[in-house]
Protein backbone atom coordinates (compact mmCIF):
# COMPACT_ATOMS: atom_id res chain seq x y z
CA UNK A 1 0.00 0.00 0.00
CA UNK A 2 1.43 3.34 -1.02
CA UNK A 3 1.05 6.56 0.83
CA UNK A 4 0.42 10.05 -0.45
CA UNK A 5 3.95 11.09 0.52
CA UNK A 6 5.54 8.20 -1.34
CA UNK A 7 3.67 9.11 -4.50
CA UNK A 8 4.63 12.76 -4.18
CA UNK A 9 8.23 11.69 -3.72
CA UNK A 10 8.18 9.35 -6.73
CA UNK A 11 6.85 12.05 -9.02
CA UNK A 12 9.20 14.72 -7.80
CA UNK A 13 12.24 12.47 -8.08
CA UNK A 14 12.04 12.59 -11.90
CA UNK A 15 11.91 15.25 -14.61
CA UNK A 16 8.69 16.58 -16.11
CA UNK A 17 8.66 14.21 -19.09
CA UNK A 18 9.16 11.19 -16.89
CA UNK A 19 6.33 12.40 -14.68
CA UNK A 20 4.04 12.10 -17.68
CA UNK A 21 5.33 8.59 -18.30
CA UNK A 22 4.64 7.77 -14.68
CA UNK A 23 1.13 9.19 -15.02
CA UNK A 24 0.63 6.97 -18.07
CA UNK A 25 1.73 3.93 -16.06
CA UNK A 26 -0.78 4.81 -13.38
CA UNK A 27 -3.43 5.25 -16.05
CA UNK A 28 -2.84 1.73 -17.27
CA UNK A 29 -2.87 0.30 -13.76
CA UNK A 30 -6.34 1.60 -12.83
CA UNK A 31 -8.18 -1.49 -11.56
CA UNK A 32 -11.28 -2.69 -13.37
CA UNK A 33 -14.61 -2.19 -11.69
CA UNK A 34 -15.98 -5.22 -9.84
CA UNK A 35 -19.15 -6.69 -11.32
CA UNK A 36 -21.41 -5.13 -8.69
CA UNK A 37 -20.59 -1.67 -10.08
CA UNK A 38 -19.96 -2.61 -13.67
CA UNK A 39 -23.55 -3.78 -13.89
CA UNK A 40 -24.88 -0.85 -11.87
CA UNK A 41 -23.39 2.37 -13.21
CA UNK A 42 -26.20 4.21 -11.41
CA UNK A 43 -24.43 3.55 -8.10
CA UNK A 44 -21.43 5.62 -9.18
CA UNK A 45 -21.07 9.36 -8.73
CA UNK A 46 -20.03 11.44 -11.71
CA UNK A 47 -17.08 13.76 -11.09
CA UNK A 48 -18.38 16.95 -12.67
CA UNK A 49 -15.07 18.73 -12.23
CA UNK A 50 -13.53 16.42 -14.83
CA UNK A 51 -13.96 17.03 -18.50
CA UNK A 52 -14.07 13.29 -19.21
CA UNK A 53 -16.90 11.08 -18.04
CA UNK A 54 -15.41 9.76 -14.84
CA UNK A 55 -17.36 8.09 -12.07
CA UNK A 56 -16.33 6.99 -8.63
CA UNK A 57 -17.68 5.04 -5.72
CA UNK A 58 -16.45 4.80 -2.16
CA UNK A 59 -17.01 1.98 0.32
CA UNK A 60 -16.14 2.05 3.99
CA UNK A 61 -15.92 -1.43 5.51
CA UNK A 62 -16.59 -2.60 9.08
CA UNK A 63 -12.97 -2.03 10.03
CA UNK A 64 -13.38 1.61 8.86
CA UNK A 65 -11.09 1.06 5.90
CA UNK A 66 -11.78 2.92 2.64
CA UNK A 67 -12.16 1.17 -0.72
CA UNK A 68 -12.30 3.13 -3.95
CA UNK A 69 -13.76 2.27 -7.34
CA UNK A 70 -13.35 4.34 -10.48
CA UNK A 71 -14.35 4.21 -14.08
CA UNK A 72 -12.82 6.40 -16.78
CA UNK A 73 -12.65 5.88 -20.53
CA UNK A 74 -9.46 4.61 -22.14
CA UNK A 75 -9.41 7.69 -24.39
CA UNK A 76 -8.97 9.87 -21.32
CA UNK A 77 -5.58 8.64 -20.11
CA UNK A 78 -4.80 11.76 -18.10
CA UNK A 79 -7.99 11.51 -16.11
CA UNK A 80 -7.52 7.75 -15.68
CA UNK A 81 -4.02 8.45 -14.41
CA UNK A 82 -5.32 10.85 -11.78
CA UNK A 83 -7.96 8.35 -10.67
CA UNK A 84 -5.35 5.65 -10.43
CA UNK A 85 -3.00 7.83 -8.35
CA UNK A 86 -5.84 8.51 -5.93
CA UNK A 87 -6.64 4.80 -5.86
CA UNK A 88 -3.03 3.93 -5.03
CA UNK A 89 -2.78 6.65 -2.43
CA UNK A 90 -6.06 6.10 -0.62
CA UNK A 91 -7.47 2.63 -1.20
CA UNK A 92 -7.19 0.40 1.88
CA UNK A 93 -6.35 3.29 4.19
CA UNK A 94 -8.41 4.17 7.23
CA UNK A 95 -11.14 6.77 7.24
CA UNK A 96 -8.97 9.04 9.41
CA UNK A 97 -6.01 8.73 7.05
CA UNK A 98 -8.08 9.52 3.97
CA UNK A 99 -9.75 12.52 5.59
CA UNK A 100 -6.35 13.79 6.72
CA UNK A 101 -4.96 13.88 3.18
CA UNK A 102 -4.00 17.40 2.15
CA UNK A 103 -6.64 18.82 -0.23
CA UNK A 104 -3.83 20.24 -2.25
CA UNK A 105 -2.14 16.88 -2.75
CA UNK A 106 -2.80 17.00 -6.53
CA UNK A 107 -0.69 20.15 -6.78
CA UNK A 108 2.22 18.46 -5.05
CA UNK A 109 2.88 15.75 -7.63
CA UNK A 110 4.72 18.18 -9.86
CA UNK A 111 2.49 17.83 -12.89
CA UNK A 112 1.38 21.44 -13.19
CA UNK A 113 4.18 22.15 -15.62
CA UNK A 114 2.98 19.43 -17.99
CA UNK A 115 -0.76 19.40 -17.45
CA UNK A 116 -2.93 22.50 -17.61
CA UNK A 117 -4.36 23.91 -14.37
CA UNK A 118 -7.88 22.86 -15.24
CA UNK A 119 -6.78 19.24 -15.28
CA UNK A 120 -5.27 19.50 -11.85
CA UNK A 121 -8.55 21.01 -10.73
CA UNK A 122 -10.27 17.86 -11.95
CA UNK A 123 -8.07 15.77 -9.70
CA UNK A 124 -8.78 18.03 -6.74
CA UNK A 125 -12.48 17.58 -7.53
CA UNK A 126 -12.10 13.81 -7.36
CA UNK A 127 -10.34 14.03 -4.01
CA UNK A 128 -13.02 16.32 -2.60
CA UNK A 129 -15.77 13.94 -3.69
CA UNK A 130 -13.94 10.96 -2.21
CA UNK A 131 -13.60 12.74 1.11
CA UNK A 132 -17.24 13.74 1.08
CA UNK A 133 -18.37 10.17 0.39
CA UNK A 134 -16.02 8.84 3.08
CA UNK A 135 -17.50 11.28 5.60
CA UNK A 136 -21.05 10.32 4.65
CA UNK A 137 -20.36 6.60 4.73
CA UNK A 138 -18.42 6.52 7.96
CA UNK A 139 -20.90 8.62 9.91
CA UNK B 1 7.32 20.69 -53.57
CA UNK B 2 3.70 20.71 -52.57
CA UNK B 3 2.05 17.36 -52.07
CA UNK B 4 -1.06 17.06 -54.23
CA UNK B 5 -4.36 17.78 -52.55
CA UNK B 6 -6.94 15.23 -51.52
CA UNK B 7 -9.58 14.99 -54.25
CA UNK B 8 -12.29 13.55 -52.01
CA UNK B 9 -15.64 14.63 -53.49
CA UNK B 10 -17.01 16.00 -50.20
CA UNK B 11 -14.12 18.46 -49.90
CA UNK B 12 -14.75 19.93 -53.35
CA UNK B 13 -17.85 21.71 -52.08
CA UNK B 14 -15.89 23.66 -49.46
CA UNK B 15 -14.43 27.07 -50.22
CA UNK B 16 -10.87 25.77 -49.89
CA UNK B 17 -10.64 21.99 -50.35
CA UNK B 18 -6.85 22.09 -50.03
CA UNK B 19 -6.90 22.33 -46.23
CA UNK B 20 -8.52 18.97 -45.54
CA UNK B 21 -7.35 15.42 -46.00
CA UNK B 22 -9.36 12.26 -45.49
CA UNK B 23 -8.24 9.31 -43.41
CA UNK B 24 -7.82 7.27 -46.61
CA UNK B 25 -5.61 9.95 -48.19
CA UNK B 26 -3.47 10.15 -45.08
CA UNK B 27 -3.10 6.37 -44.83
CA UNK B 28 -1.88 6.34 -48.44
CA UNK B 29 0.53 9.23 -47.97
CA UNK B 30 1.95 8.52 -44.52
CA UNK B 31 5.54 7.99 -45.55
CA UNK B 32 5.69 10.75 -48.13
CA UNK B 33 8.75 12.87 -48.06
CA UNK B 34 7.83 16.45 -47.22
CA UNK B 35 4.85 15.44 -45.09
CA UNK B 36 4.80 15.67 -41.30
CA UNK B 37 1.76 14.52 -39.33
CA UNK B 38 1.16 16.42 -36.10
CA UNK B 39 -1.09 15.21 -33.28
CA UNK B 40 -2.46 17.92 -31.01
CA UNK B 41 -4.86 16.83 -28.30
CA UNK B 42 -6.80 18.11 -25.39
CA UNK B 43 -5.65 15.11 -23.32
CA UNK B 44 -1.89 15.35 -22.99
CA UNK B 45 -1.37 11.59 -22.80
CA UNK B 46 -3.44 10.44 -25.76
CA UNK B 47 -0.53 10.53 -28.16
CA UNK B 48 1.38 8.23 -25.84
CA UNK B 49 -1.27 5.53 -25.80
CA UNK B 50 -1.24 5.29 -29.58
CA UNK B 51 -0.73 7.68 -32.47
CA UNK B 52 -0.73 7.57 -36.24
CA UNK B 53 2.57 5.95 -37.29
CA UNK B 54 5.23 8.61 -37.77
CA UNK B 55 3.20 11.42 -36.20
CA UNK B 56 4.82 13.93 -33.86
CA UNK B 57 3.09 15.49 -30.88
CA UNK B 58 2.61 19.21 -30.37
CA UNK B 59 1.31 20.14 -26.93
CA UNK B 60 -0.60 23.45 -26.86
CA UNK B 61 0.05 24.03 -23.20
CA UNK B 62 3.78 23.45 -23.07
CA UNK B 63 4.84 24.09 -26.66
CA UNK B 64 2.57 26.68 -28.27
CA UNK B 65 2.04 28.95 -25.27
CA UNK B 66 4.69 31.15 -23.78
CA UNK B 67 5.44 30.12 -20.23
CA UNK B 68 5.15 33.58 -18.69
CA UNK B 69 3.41 35.90 -21.15
CA UNK B 70 -0.21 35.20 -21.91
CA UNK B 71 0.72 34.79 -25.53
CA UNK B 72 2.06 32.33 -28.04
CA UNK B 73 5.70 31.40 -28.30
CA UNK B 74 8.10 33.94 -29.79
CA UNK B 75 9.21 33.87 -33.40
CA UNK B 76 12.49 32.23 -32.40
CA UNK B 77 10.80 29.65 -30.21
CA UNK B 78 8.36 28.75 -32.96
CA UNK B 79 11.22 28.22 -35.40
CA UNK B 80 12.96 26.03 -32.82
CA UNK B 81 9.75 24.07 -32.22
CA UNK B 82 9.28 23.42 -35.93
CA UNK B 83 12.90 22.38 -36.22
CA UNK B 84 12.51 19.91 -33.33
CA UNK B 85 9.43 18.41 -34.97
CA UNK B 86 11.21 17.92 -38.28
CA UNK B 87 9.15 20.58 -40.05
CA UNK B 88 10.67 22.96 -42.54
CA UNK B 89 8.92 25.90 -44.18
CA UNK B 90 7.97 23.87 -47.26
CA UNK B 91 6.72 20.84 -45.30
CA UNK B 92 3.11 19.82 -45.74
CA UNK B 93 1.74 19.55 -42.22
CA UNK B 94 -1.33 17.45 -41.50
CA UNK B 95 -2.77 18.07 -38.04
CA UNK B 96 -5.19 15.81 -36.24
CA UNK B 97 -6.41 15.44 -32.68
CA UNK B 98 -9.12 14.45 -30.26
CA UNK B 99 -12.55 15.99 -29.71
CA UNK B 100 -13.45 16.69 -33.34
CA UNK B 101 -10.07 18.28 -34.00
CA UNK B 102 -10.66 20.98 -31.46
CA UNK B 103 -7.00 21.33 -30.44
CA UNK B 104 -5.81 20.38 -33.89
CA UNK B 105 -7.60 23.43 -35.30
CA UNK B 106 -6.05 25.51 -32.56
CA UNK B 107 -2.57 24.27 -33.45
CA UNK B 108 -3.29 24.98 -37.09
CA UNK B 109 -4.38 28.52 -36.26
CA UNK B 110 -1.13 29.14 -34.37
CA UNK B 111 0.84 27.69 -37.31
CA UNK B 112 -1.03 30.12 -39.53
CA UNK B 113 -0.16 33.09 -37.30
CA UNK B 114 3.39 32.24 -38.26
CA UNK B 115 2.28 31.88 -41.87
CA UNK B 116 3.21 28.26 -42.33
CA UNK B 117 2.17 27.81 -45.96
CA UNK B 118 0.72 24.29 -46.10
CA UNK B 119 -1.25 23.09 -43.07
CA UNK B 120 -4.16 20.69 -43.46
CA UNK B 121 -6.55 19.06 -41.02
CA UNK B 122 -7.39 15.38 -41.00
CA UNK B 123 -11.17 15.37 -41.40
CA UNK B 124 -12.58 13.68 -38.29
CA UNK B 125 -9.22 13.65 -36.55
CA UNK B 126 -8.27 10.92 -34.15
CA UNK B 127 -11.82 9.75 -33.70
CA UNK B 128 -12.41 8.98 -37.38
CA UNK B 129 -9.02 7.29 -37.75
CA UNK B 130 -9.74 4.99 -34.80
CA UNK B 131 -13.36 4.35 -35.81
CA UNK B 132 -12.08 2.99 -39.11
CA UNK B 133 -9.74 0.63 -37.31
CA UNK B 134 -6.65 2.23 -38.82
CA UNK B 135 -3.20 1.64 -37.43
CA UNK B 136 -1.99 3.30 -34.23
CA UNK B 137 1.44 2.82 -32.73
CA UNK B 138 3.16 3.54 -29.47
CA UNK B 139 6.51 3.64 -31.15
CA UNK B 140 8.29 6.92 -30.56
CA UNK B 141 8.76 8.81 -33.83
CA UNK B 142 12.38 9.44 -34.71
CA UNK B 143 12.67 13.00 -35.89
CA UNK B 144 15.45 14.45 -37.97
CA UNK B 145 15.58 18.12 -37.00
CA UNK B 146 14.78 20.44 -39.89
CA UNK B 147 15.82 23.96 -40.77
CA UNK B 148 13.07 26.46 -40.08
CA UNK B 149 13.45 30.20 -40.58
CA UNK B 150 12.57 32.69 -37.86
CA UNK B 151 9.34 34.20 -39.15
CA UNK B 152 7.60 37.20 -37.64
CA UNK B 153 4.21 36.24 -36.28
CA UNK B 154 1.36 38.15 -37.89
CA UNK B 155 -1.18 39.09 -35.22
CA UNK B 156 -3.10 41.46 -37.45
CA UNK B 157 -4.86 39.13 -39.87
CA UNK B 158 -6.22 36.10 -38.04
CA UNK B 159 -6.11 37.29 -34.47
CA UNK B 160 -8.24 39.83 -32.63
CA UNK B 161 -7.32 41.58 -29.38
CA UNK B 162 -9.76 43.21 -27.00
CA UNK B 163 -9.38 46.63 -28.63
CA UNK B 164 -10.13 45.04 -31.99
CA UNK B 165 -13.35 43.68 -30.51
CA UNK B 166 -14.28 47.13 -29.15
CA UNK B 167 -13.69 48.56 -32.63
CA UNK B 168 -15.60 45.70 -34.26
CA UNK B 169 -19.05 46.40 -32.79
CA UNK B 170 -21.64 46.51 -35.53
CA UNK B 171 -19.95 43.61 -37.29
CA UNK B 172 -20.77 39.96 -36.51
CA UNK B 173 -19.41 38.23 -33.44
CA UNK B 174 -19.79 34.49 -32.91
CA UNK B 175 -19.70 33.04 -29.41
CA UNK B 176 -18.87 29.34 -29.71
CA UNK B 177 -19.19 28.34 -26.05
CA UNK B 178 -21.93 26.21 -24.53
CA UNK B 179 -25.35 27.79 -24.09
CA UNK B 180 -24.89 27.89 -20.30
CA UNK B 181 -21.73 29.92 -20.70
CA UNK B 182 -23.36 32.22 -23.25
CA UNK B 183 -26.35 33.02 -21.08
CA UNK B 184 -24.15 33.56 -18.06
CA UNK B 185 -25.42 30.65 -16.01
CA UNK B 186 -21.83 29.58 -15.71
CA UNK B 187 -18.57 31.34 -16.41
CA UNK B 188 -16.75 28.30 -17.67
CA UNK B 189 -17.35 25.38 -19.90
CA UNK B 190 -19.21 22.58 -18.15
CA UNK B 191 -16.60 20.57 -16.26
CA UNK B 192 -13.74 23.03 -16.76
CA UNK B 193 -13.99 24.99 -13.55
CA UNK B 194 -10.57 26.56 -13.45
CA UNK B 195 -10.74 28.83 -16.44
CA UNK B 196 -13.62 30.98 -15.41
CA UNK B 197 -14.03 34.72 -15.43
CA UNK B 198 -15.38 37.19 -12.96
CA UNK B 199 -18.72 37.57 -14.69
CA UNK B 200 -20.96 35.32 -16.76
CA UNK B 201 -22.59 36.27 -20.05
CA UNK B 202 -21.46 37.19 -23.54
CA UNK B 203 -20.08 40.07 -25.56
CA UNK B 204 -22.99 42.33 -26.66
CA UNK B 205 -24.45 41.36 -30.07
CA UNK B 206 -22.56 38.04 -30.27
CA UNK B 207 -24.58 35.18 -31.73
CA UNK B 208 -24.40 31.82 -30.02
CA UNK B 209 -23.18 28.94 -32.20
CA UNK B 210 -21.52 26.23 -30.09
CA UNK B 211 -18.39 25.13 -31.94
CA UNK B 212 -19.09 21.39 -31.97
CA UNK B 213 -22.15 21.89 -34.16
CA UNK B 214 -19.81 22.10 -37.15
CA UNK B 215 -18.84 18.46 -36.78
CA UNK B 216 -21.04 15.43 -37.16
CA UNK B 217 -20.56 11.74 -36.64
CA UNK B 218 -16.99 10.61 -35.96
CA UNK B 219 -15.94 14.24 -35.70
CA UNK B 220 -15.98 14.85 -39.47
CA UNK B 221 -17.08 18.23 -40.73
CA UNK B 222 -20.66 18.61 -41.82
CA UNK B 223 -21.44 19.23 -45.47
CA UNK B 224 -21.27 22.74 -46.84
CA UNK B 225 -25.05 22.92 -47.06
CA UNK B 226 -25.41 21.92 -43.41
CA UNK B 227 -22.77 24.44 -42.35
CA UNK B 228 -24.48 27.19 -44.34
CA UNK B 229 -27.73 26.41 -42.60
CA UNK B 230 -26.04 26.91 -39.21
CA UNK B 231 -23.84 29.92 -39.87
CA UNK B 232 -25.76 31.75 -42.62
CA UNK B 233 -29.43 30.94 -42.05
CA UNK B 234 -29.36 30.67 -38.24
CA UNK B 235 -26.53 32.98 -37.20
CA UNK B 236 -27.16 35.40 -40.04
CA UNK B 237 -23.65 35.70 -41.45
CA UNK B 238 -23.50 37.11 -44.95
CA UNK B 239 -20.87 36.80 -47.66
CA UNK B 240 -18.17 39.40 -47.20
CA UNK B 241 -18.79 39.78 -43.47
CA UNK B 242 -15.94 40.63 -41.18
CA UNK B 243 -16.29 38.14 -38.30
CA UNK B 244 -14.70 37.66 -34.91
CA UNK B 245 -15.15 34.34 -33.07
CA UNK B 246 -14.38 33.78 -29.42
CA UNK B 247 -14.82 31.19 -26.70
CA UNK B 248 -13.18 31.02 -23.31
CA UNK B 249 -9.46 30.92 -24.07
CA UNK B 250 -9.51 30.84 -27.87
CA UNK B 251 -9.23 27.15 -28.61
CA UNK B 252 -12.80 26.20 -29.44
CA UNK B 253 -13.15 29.35 -31.51
CA UNK B 254 -10.15 28.41 -33.65
CA UNK B 255 -12.26 25.45 -34.76
CA UNK B 256 -14.98 27.88 -35.83
CA UNK B 257 -12.33 30.11 -37.44
CA UNK B 258 -11.33 27.11 -39.55
CA UNK B 259 -14.92 26.38 -40.57
CA UNK B 260 -15.79 29.98 -41.46
CA UNK B 261 -12.54 30.71 -43.19
CA UNK B 262 -11.76 27.58 -45.14
CA UNK B 263 -15.01 25.68 -45.44
CA UNK B 264 -17.40 28.59 -45.95
CA UNK B 265 -15.00 31.06 -47.53
CA UNK B 266 -15.26 34.07 -45.22
CA UNK B 267 -12.08 35.95 -45.96
CA UNK B 268 -12.03 38.13 -42.91
CA UNK B 269 -12.35 35.94 -39.82
CA UNK B 270 -10.38 36.57 -36.66
CA UNK B 271 -10.11 34.54 -33.50
CA UNK B 272 -10.24 36.57 -30.28
CA UNK B 273 -8.04 34.35 -28.14
CA UNK B 274 -8.35 36.56 -25.06
CA UNK B 275 -11.95 35.38 -25.21
CA UNK B 276 -14.23 35.19 -22.21
CA UNK B 277 -11.48 34.69 -19.63
CA UNK B 278 -10.33 38.19 -20.60
CA UNK B 279 -13.60 39.92 -21.54
CA UNK B 280 -15.52 38.50 -18.56
CA UNK B 281 -12.98 40.02 -16.19
CA UNK B 282 -12.10 43.19 -18.09
CA UNK B 283 -12.76 46.49 -16.37
CA UNK B 284 -15.02 48.89 -18.25
CA UNK B 285 -16.52 46.67 -20.95
CA UNK B 286 -20.20 45.78 -21.29
CA UNK B 287 -21.60 42.27 -21.22
CA UNK B 288 -25.02 40.80 -21.89
CA UNK B 289 -26.67 38.08 -19.84
CA UNK B 290 -29.34 35.72 -21.10
CA UNK B 291 -30.17 34.09 -24.40
CA UNK B 292 -30.62 37.30 -26.46
CA UNK B 293 -27.51 38.62 -28.22
CA UNK B 294 -28.25 42.18 -27.14
CA UNK B 295 -27.42 45.38 -28.97
CA UNK B 296 -23.95 46.31 -30.14
CA UNK B 297 -22.58 49.36 -28.35
CA UNK B 298 -20.98 52.08 -30.45
CA UNK B 299 -17.66 50.92 -31.84
CA UNK B 300 -14.59 52.49 -30.25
Amino acid sequence: MQSVDEIVEDFNAVGVNDRLTLLLEYSEALPELPARYKDHPDLLERVEECQSPIFLFVEVDDAKLVHLFFTAPAESPTTRGFASILHSALDGHSVEEVLAVDDDFPSRIGLSAAVSPLRMRGMRGMLARIKRQVTEKSA
Amino acid sequence: MTIEFDQTAKFAEYADPSVLVSTAWLANNLNREGLVVVESDEDVLLYEIGHIPGAVKVDWHTELNDTVLRDYVSDEEFAALMSRKGISRDTTVVVYGDKSNWWAAYAMWVFKLFGHPDVRLLDGGREAWIAEGRELTREATQVTPAEYPVVKRDDSTLRAFRDDVLAHFGNPLIDVRSTEEYTGERTHMPAYPDEGALRGGHIPSAKSVPWARAAGENGVFKSRAELEEIYLDEAGLKAGDNVIAYCRIGERSSHTWFVLNYLLGFENVRNYDGSWTEWGSLVGVPIVKGIEPGLAPAAK
